[in-house]
C-alpha cells in the first residue's frame, strides 16, 4: 500500500515538473496579453461576440423573424433598444440572432482555406523548382483580382445564399495563405537542421510536418485572428450586395443593405448592425495585435524580466 | 582491392555547380575508401571540397550543384544509382553525418529527447514511448551528464558541447556503418573538442563503425585518424596513412601544409604560410591545380593534370615530381 502510495506521489511529482515550464510560458503569455490594455479590449470584444453567436437566439427578447407591421420603424426606445425595421422585427433581436451567422462564415471560410493555403504554401516552399513556379503563378492570378470582386463574381456564378458566399470566399482566401507559408518554407528548407533530418533519412513529408509547418504555426495564427475579422466583413459585404445571405435570415450585412434606404429617416435599422460588424472586426484585429506581440521572443524575454521581478516582490510581500 | 575490406569506396567523383557565374568544379574526380572499422580523415583549406565529398555522399547536395559522374560504392551499392526512397533509407540507418554547427542543426521547436528518437520511429518504427526511452540511453552513452533531465529540454537550453553530444547521438541512433563527422569540434572549445573526439573515438569502437572525418585541423588528424586524404582545390593530391604523412610527406601541398601548423617548440619568428590562396573554382588552373601555388612547378604542371600513383605500398600521390619523366629532383621535396 506504502509502496504503491509512494509509486503514485513520484508520478505526480514529475508530472508537476514536466507541467512547470508549460504553465510558465502560459502564464507569461497570459501576462503580456494582460499587459496590453487593446489586446484585453480586443479580448473582451471576441468573448462577447462568441457568447452572443452562442446564446444570441436564446437572449432575443422578440422572436427575430416574426413581423409586427404596426410596429414598423420604431425608434430606439426602452421595450425596443435598437429600435424596429421596415417589417417592425427588432433590431436588436435580429442582430443577437444574426450574429452565430457571421461567426459561422468566418470560421468555415478559414476552415476551408487554411489547410489549402497552407497545404500548398509548404509544397511549393519544400519541393521548389516548377512545382513552386506553377503553385505561385496560380496564387497570381487569383491575388491579381480584388479578393471582393472576385469573390462576387464566384457567388453570383454559384447562385446568391449564405453557403455559397462561404466557398466563394474560401477560394479567394487561400492564396495569401499559401504565400505566407511559402515564404517560411522557403526560409526553413535552408535551415541545417532541415539538412540534418535529411542527413538522418527524413523524406519530405516528414520534413513538411515536423520542421516546417511547427515553425509557421505563430504567423499562421497571428494572421488567423486578424483574418477572422475581415472574412466576416467580407461576408457581411456580399450579404450587403445580395449574394450572401437572403431574407428572411437575420444577418448584419443584410441588415444595413435592408436599411440603407431608410437612413435619412429610420438610421438605426442600418447603423446597428453596421456599428456590430465594425466592433467585431476591431476586436479579432486587436487580439491579433496582442497575440503576435505575446509570441514577440523579443518583447517576451524584456517582459519576462518584469514579470519575474514582480513576481519575487509580491512573493516577498506575502 | 577486396570489397570486404572496404566499407565506402569513392570513385572519380566529380560534382559541380552550375551558378550564375558559371561552372564551379567543386570536386574534379575524387577517389578514396574507407576501410572497415577506420577513421580517414579528410583535409584541406576551407573551400576545397570537403564538404561537398559529405554531401555528394549522402546524396544531398543543394540544388544548383550535381554529382556529375563518378561512383560511390558503399558495401558495393552504388549511392549514385539509387532512388531517393531507397537513399532516404540508407541515411541515418547506414550511414548518418555529424555536422559541424550543432545549434543550428537542432530543431528549436522541438525537445531534444524527442529529435534524438525520431530516426528510431521512421527508421526502425519502434513506438514513441521506447524510442524516447532509447534516445535517453543513447544521449547517456554520448556523456550527456543528466541524460533523463536533458532530453525534454529544448536545444537553446544546451551548451555547444551538450549539444554536439545531442547531435552525435542522433547520428548514431540507428547504428551506422559510415559515420561522417564534418569539423564537429570548430565551434567548441579545445577542452569540450579534446571530448568530443575522444567520444567519438570511444564510440565508433563500440558500435564498430567506420568514420570520414573532415577537417581542416592537422592536430586532429594525427590523434584521430587511421589514414589521412589531402585535399586541394577538389582533387585529392595525397593519401596515405597518418604515420607517413606526417613523417614522410610527397606532394608539395602537403609540404607545405605540414610546415604552417603552428608548434610549441618552433623557434620561427613567424609562421610559414602558402603563397597566394585557394584557386576560384569557375575558371580553375589548368593541369595540376596547385601549380599556381607550388614551389616545384614545371612545365608539365601547368599542362596536364597529375595522376595519383602508388610511390610506396599505400602511399599515394598526384604530383608530376614523382612520375618518372618528371622526376628531375630526384623528388626531393622535403
Amino acid at each position: 500500500m506504502t509502496r504503491s502510495n509512494g509509486i503514485f506521489v513520484s508520478r505526480a511529482r514529475l508530472i508537476r515538473k514536466r507541467l512547470n515550464p508549460l504553465l510558465k510560458e502560459w502564464g507569461l503569455t497570459a501576462y503580456v496579453l494582460r499587459h496590453s490594455m487593446l489586446a484585453v479590449i480586443g479580448t473582451l470584444i471576441v468573448f462577447s461576440f462568441v457568447f452572443i453567436a452562442i446564446f444570441g437566439t436564446r437572449l432575443a427578447p422578440y422572436n427575430p423573424t416574426s413581423t409586427t407591421i404596426q410596429e414598423r420603424f420604431q425608434p430606439p426606445s426602452g421595450s425596443h433598444p435598437f429600435g424596429t425595421d421596415k417589417m417592425g422585427r427588432d433590431v436588436m433581436s435580429r442582430m443577437l440572432a444574426g450574429a452565430q451567422h457571421s461567426i459561422k462564415a468566418g470560421a468555415i471560410v478559414l476552415a476551408i482555406a487554411v489547410p489549402i493555403g497552407v497545404l500548398l504554401g509548404g509544397i511549393a516552399g519544400l519541393f521548389g523548382g516548377w512545382v513552386d513556379e506553377l503553385l505561385m503563378r496560380i496564387t497570381d492570378v487569383f491575388l491579381a483580382f480584388p479578393s471582393l470582386v472576385l469573390a462576387m463574381s464566384f457567388s453570383a456564378a454559384l447562385g446568391p445564399s449564405l453557403f455559397n458566399a462561404m466557398i466563394a470566399l474560401s477560394i479567394v482566401w487561400w492564396p495569401m495563405y499559401a504565400r505566407l507559408v511559402r515564404g517560411q518554407a522557403l526560409a526553413v528548407r535552408e535551415t541545417s537542421y532541415v539538412e540534418a533530418a535529411r542527413s538522418r533519412g527524413a523524406s519530405n513529408w516528414h520534413i513538411m510536418f515536423r520542421h516546417i509547418l511547427p515553425n509557421c504555426l505563430s504567423p499562421i495564427l497571428v494572421t488567423l485572428t486578424m483574418d477572422m475579422g475581415w472574412v466576416i466583413t467580407a461576408a457581411a459585404a456580399l450579404s450587403f450586395l445580395g449574394f450572401g445571405a437572403q431574407p428572411p435570415m437575420p444577418e448584419w450585412g443584410r441588415m444595413v443593405s435592408d436599411g440603407r434606404i431608410y437612413m435619412l429617416s429610420a438610421w438605426w435599422v442600418s447603423v446597428f448592425p453596421g456599428l456590430g460588424i465594425v466592433l467585431v472586426v476591431l476586436g479579432f484585429n486587436l487580439l491579433g495585435d496582442g497575440i503576435r506581440d505575446a509570441l514577440d521572443p523579443k518583447l517576451r524575454r524584456l517582459t519576462e524580466v518584469k514579470w519575474s521581478r514582480k513576481k519575487i516582490s509580491s512573493s516577498s510581500k506575502g | 582491392m577486396e570489397s570486404k575490406e572496404n566499407l565506402l569506396v569513392v570513385e572519380g567523383l566529380k560534382t559541380q555547380f552550375f551558378t550564375y557565374g558559371g561552372v564551379v568544379e567543386a570536386l574534379d574526380g575524387v577517389d578514396f575508401e574507407v576501410r572497415r572499422g577506420e577513421t580517414f580523415g579528410l583535409v584541406g583549406e576551407s573551400g576545397c571540397g570537403k564538404s561537398v565529398t559529405a554531401t555528394s555522399i549522402l546524396g544531398l547536395v543543394a540544388k544548383p550543384g550535381r554529382v556529375i559522374e563518378g561512383r560511390i560504392l558503399l558495401n558495393d551499392e552504388d549511392l549514385l544509382q539509387m532512388s531517393s526512397k531507397a537513399m532516404n533509407r540508407i541515411r541515418g540507418s547506414k550511414m548518418a553525418m555529424i555536422f559541424q554547427d550543432p545549434t543550428s542543426s537542432l530543431n528549436p521547436l522541438f525537445r531534444v529527447g524527442y529529435q534524438v528518437a525520431e530516426p528510431y520511429i521512421y527508421h526502425q518504427s519502434r513506438r514513441k514511448r521506447r524510442a524516447l526511452h532509447d534516445a535517453m540511453r543513447m544521449l547517456e552513452k554520448t556523456g550527456l551528464p543528466d541524460a533523463e533531465e536533458k532530453t525534454k529540454n529544448y536545444p537553446h537550453e544546451l551548451s555547444g558541447g551538450m549539444r554536439q553530444r545531442t547531435m552525435i547521438a542522433m547520428a548514431l541512433t540507428c547504428e551506422p556503418e559510415l559515420l561522417i563527422a564534418d569539423e564537429p569540434t570548430t565551434n567548441l572549445d579545445v577542452t569540450i573538442e579534446r571530448q568530443i573526439l575522444d567520444l567519438v573515438a570511444d564510440l565508433k569502437r563500440d558500435f564498430s563503425a567506420s568514420v570520414l572525418w573532415i577537417t581542416h585541423d592537422m592536430a586532429i588528424v594525427a590523434q584521430l585518424c587511421d589514414r589521412v586524404g589531402v585535399m586541394y582545390a577538389g582533387n585529392i593530391v595525397e593519401k596515405t596513412d597518418v604515420r607517413s604523412l606526417f613523417r614522410n610527406p610527397k606532394h608539395p601541398y602537403t609540404v607545405r601544409l605540414l610546415r604552417a601548423i603552428p608548434s610549441s617548440v618552433s623557434t620561427a619568428e613567424e609562421l610559414e604560410e602558402i603563397p597566394g590562396s585557394v584557386p576560384r573554382l569557375i575558371h580553375p588552373p589548368t593541369g595540376c591545380r596547385f601549380h599556381p601555388r607550388c614551389d616545384h612547378a614545371m612545365e608539365i604542371c601547368s599542362q596536364i593534370k597529375p595522376v595519383a600513383r602508388e610511390i610506396e605500398p599505400g602511399h599515394l600521390v598526384a604530383c608530376h615530381l614523382y612520375n618518372e619523366g618528371g622526376e628531375t629532383d630526384g623528388g626531393g621535396v622535403v
